[in-house]
C-alpha cells in the first residue's frame, strides 16, 4: 500500500492534496480560470448570473426536447467523467503539465446541449463542494467554462470538420482546434470580466491570461486529439452520428463563432485602450474610484481620518473578539452538558 | 489512497451541524453577497465580518485553524489582482525600477489589493463552513427548494454518486501508466506528442467507459421502475427556532453592510 501511495504521490495532484494545501490545486491547469469570490464586482457577478441562468435554462429546454429520459444517467456520469478526467495529466517540461477541462471532448461526444449542462454541473459542484471558484462568481464561471467554452468548441469543431470534408485527419485537427480555442476564448472572457470589475487592469490581465492559456490550451488540444483518435477507432458511431449535428443546429454554430470572434477582437482592443474599458466601468458605476479620490491621501486631510479609522478598527476588533469569545464559551458549556449527559 | 478522501464533509453534532441545510445555504449566500457589496478599505467592517465567520467556525466545532487553512485554497488567484498595486492612481509610496520600467506602488493600489484578498478569504471561509458541515443529499434538497430545475439537481446527485467510481477508475489508469513507465514524475517515456497521445487515449477511454456505464445505469434504473421522473422524499419543515437564527444572522449582516457603507 505504502509503495503504491508513494508512487501515486510523486506524479500528480492527488485528491488528498487539495484538502488544505493551497499550492497543489486539484486543477492546476484550469485553476486560473475558476474565479473566487471577492474578485468580481457585485454588478458584474449578478449580470453573469443572469446570463448563466438564461443560457442553462435554454440548454435544459433543448435537451428536454431532443434527448429522451435516458439523459439523466448520461448527464450525471458524463459530468463525473469530466470531473475525473481533470485528474489526467501529462508532463510537458520541467514541472508544468497539460490538463483537461473537458468542454471540447464532452461537446464532441454528446453534443452541445448535454455538454453545457454537464459542465455547468461540474463547475457548480466544484464551487459548492470544493471551493474551487466562488459562489457569487459561479455565474461568471458557468458562463466562461460551460457556455462560452462549449459553444466555441462546438462551432470550431463543426467548421473545421466541414472544411476538411469529414476526413479522418479533419476529425483530429478539428478536435485540437476545438480544445485549444475553447480554453483561450474562455480565458479571454475571464480576463475581461476581471478588467470590467476593476480587479485587474485590462492591459495586464488580457495578455497574461491569454498568453498562459494559449499554452494550457495546447495541452487541452493534444489530449482532445488523443481522445478523439481513440473514440474514432473504438466507437466511430458516436462521433459520426448525424442526428447529433442536427441537435446542435445553426444557432449554436453562429453563436459560438460570433463569441469567439468578438472576444478575440475585443480583448486586444480593450488591452490597448484600458482607459476605454475603465470609462465604461465608471459610467456604469462599477468602479468606486470617485469615492477614493486622491485628496484623501493628502496628509493634512488624512491624519484625523486615519486615526479615526484606526480607532474604529481597534474597537471593531475588540467587539469581534468578545463575540467570538462568548460563542466559544457557549459551545464549551454545551459540549460539557452533552458529555455529562452521555456518561453520567 | 482511496477517492473517498474527496468528500469534505465532516460529521459532527454541533449547533451549526444541526441547522437545516436550507438555513445554512441562505446564511452563506447572504454572507458572500454582503462581503461582495462591502466597499474597498472598510477595515472595521471587515474585522466584524471576520468575527462573524469565526463565530460560525467556533460554533461548528470543526477547529478554527482547519477552516482558516482550507480557505487559503483560493489564494493563488490573488495573482490576478497583483497588477492593481501599480496600476491604481494615487500617491506613490514605493517606486521600484525594473530595467527600463519603474513600477510605482500606490497606497490606493495597496488598499484595493488587500481588500480584494481579504474579501476573497472571508467568502471562502464561509463556503468551507457550509460544505464541511452539510452532507450532499441535504444540500441537494436545499438547492431544490431554491427552485433549481429538477434535472440539474438530479444530474448533480448522480454525478456525486458516480464521481468516486470514475475517480477510482482514473486513478487505476494513472497507476497502471506509472507502473509501466517505471515511475517518475519527469518527462519519462517518449516524445511530448507521444505522452499527449497516451493521456488522450486515457481520457477517451474514461469518457467511453463513462458513456457505456451510463447506458447500463439507465437499464438498471428502468428495471427499478424509472419513468423519467426522479422522486424524492418531501422536504422536512423548518422549525421556528431555526427561522429565527436565519433572521438574526441576516439582520446582523444588514447592520454590517450599513456600517460598511457609512464608514466610507
Amino acid at each position: 500500500m505504502s509503495y503504491w501511495s508513494s508512487l501515486l504521490d510523486r506524479g500528480y495532484a492527488q485528491p488528498a492534496r487539495m484538502i488544505g494545501i493551497p499550492e497543489r490545486h486539484f486543477l492546476p491547469g484550469g485553476a486560473p480560470m475558476h474565479i473566487p469570490d471577492g474578485f468580481l464586482s457585485t454588478p458584474v457577478a449578478l449580470l453573469m448570473w443572469v446570463v448563466a441562468i438564461v443560457a442553462v435554462a435554454y440548454a435544459l429546454r433543448r435537451a428536454n426536447r431532443e434527448l429522451d429520459e435516458r439523459k439523466v444517467p448520461l448527464f450525471g456520469v458524463l459530468a463525473a467523467a469530466i470531473f475525473a478526467g481533470q485528474m489526467l495529466n501529462f508532463s510537458v517540461t520541467g514541472g508544468t503539465s497539460g490538463h483537461l477541462l473537458g468542454a471540447a471532448i464532452a461537446c464532441i461526444l454528446v453534443g452541445p446541449w448535454a455538454a453545457v449542462l454537464a459542465l455547468a454541473c461540474v463547475v457548480g459542484t466544484q464551487a459548492l463542494l470544493f471551493q474551487d471558484g466562488g459562489l457569487l462568481a459561479l455565474g461568471a464561471n458557468i458562463v466562461n467554462m460551460a457556455v462560452i467554452g462549449v459553444s466555441v468548441a462546438y462551432a470550431v469543431n463543426r467548421t473545421v470538420r466541414k472544411l476538411a470534408g469529414d476526413k479522418h485527419w479533419g476529425t483530429l485537427v478539428a478536435g485540437f482546434a476545438a480544445g485549444w480555442t475553447s480554453i483561450v476564448v474562455a480565458a479571454l472572457a475571464c480576463a475581461l470580466e476581471l478588467a470590467v470589475s476593476g480587479t485587474s487592469a485590462a492591459n495586464v490581465a488580457v495578455p497574461a491570461m491569454g498568453g498562459i492559456h494559449m499554452l494550457i490550451g495546447m495541452g487541452e488540444g493534444l489530449i482532445t486529439v488523443g481522445a478523439v483518435a481513440l473514440l474514432y477507432a473504438a466507437r466511430p458511431d458516436l462521433l459520426g452520428a448525424r442526428q447529433r449535428e442536427a441537435a446542435g443546429g445553426r444557432g449554436v454554430l453562429v453563436a459560438g463563432l460570433v463569441l469567439a470572434i468578438v472576444l478575440a477582437v475585443l480583448s486586444p482592443l480593450a488591452s490597448s485602450h484600458p482607459d476605454g474599458l475603465e470609462w465604461v466601468a465608471e459610467q456604469r458605476g462599477f468602479l468606486d474610484f470617485a469615492r477614493e479620490s486622491p485628496y484623501r491621501l493628502i496628509p493634512d486631510y488624512v491624519f484625523p481620518g486615519i486615526s479615526n479609522e484606526a480607532v474604529a478598527t481597534i474597537v471593531a476588533g475588540i467587539v469581534g473578539l468578545l463575540i467570538v469569545f462568548g460563542i466559544a464559551t457557549g459551545v464549551a458549556a454545551s459540549r460539557r452538558r452533552r458529555g455529562s449527559a452521555q456518561n453520567p | 489512497m482511496h477517492s473517498s478522501s474527496l468528500d469534505l464533509y465532516r460529521a459532527g453534532a454541533s449547533f451549526w451541524h444541526g441547522l437545516d441545510a436550507r438555513i445554512k445555504l441562505t446564511i452563506t449566500l447572504a454572507y458572500v453577497l454582503t462581503v461582495s457589496l462591502m466597499p474597498v478599505g472598510a477595515w472595521p467592517a471587515y474585522v466584524l465580518l471576520s468575527a462573524f465567520v469565526l463565530s460560525v467556525a467556533v460554533a461548528s466545532e470543526l477547529g478554527v485553524w482547519v477552516v482558516l487553512r482550507r480557505a487559503l485554497l483560493a489564494l493563488p488567484f490573488v495573482l490576478a489582482a497583483l497588477p492593481l498595486l501599480v496600476t491604481t492612481p494615487g500617491s506613490v509610496i514605493l517606486s521600484v525600477s525594473v530595467g527600463r520600467w519603474s513600477l510605482p506602488f500606490t497606497s490606493a493600489g495597496l488598499e484595493r489589493f488587500l481588500s480584494i484578498a481579504c474579501k476573497s478569504w472571508l467568502s471562502v471561509q464561509m463556503a468551507v463552513l457550509l460544505t464541511a458541515t452539510t452532507p450532499l443529499p441535504d444540500l441537494l434538497i436545499a438547492l431544490r427548494s431554491l427552485h433549481l430545475p429538477g434535472l440539474l439537481v438530479a444530474t448533480v446527485g448522480l454525478m456525486w454518486r458516480y464521481l468516486f467510481v470514475l475517480v477510482d477508475e482514473a486513478m487505476r489508469m494513472l497507476r497502471a501508466r506509472e507502473a509501466r513507465s517505471a515511475g517518475g514524475g519527469g518527462a519519462s517515456g517518449g516524445s511530448l506528442m507521444w505522452r499527449a497521445r497516451v493521456t488522450g487515449s486515457m481520457a477517451g477511454t474514461l469518457f467511453l467507459r463513462g458513456y457505456e456505464r451510463s447506458e447500463r445505469i439507465y437499464v438498471a434504473m428502468l428495471a427499478r421502475g424509472y419513468d423519467g421522473t426522479i422522486r424524492s422524499l418531501p422536504a422536512k419543515p423548518i422549525s421556528v427556532r431555526q427561522r429565527w437564527v436565519a433572521a438574526l444572522a441576516i439582520g446582523m449582516l444588514l447592520v454590517l453592510l450599513w456600517l460598511g457603507q457609512w464608514m466610507r
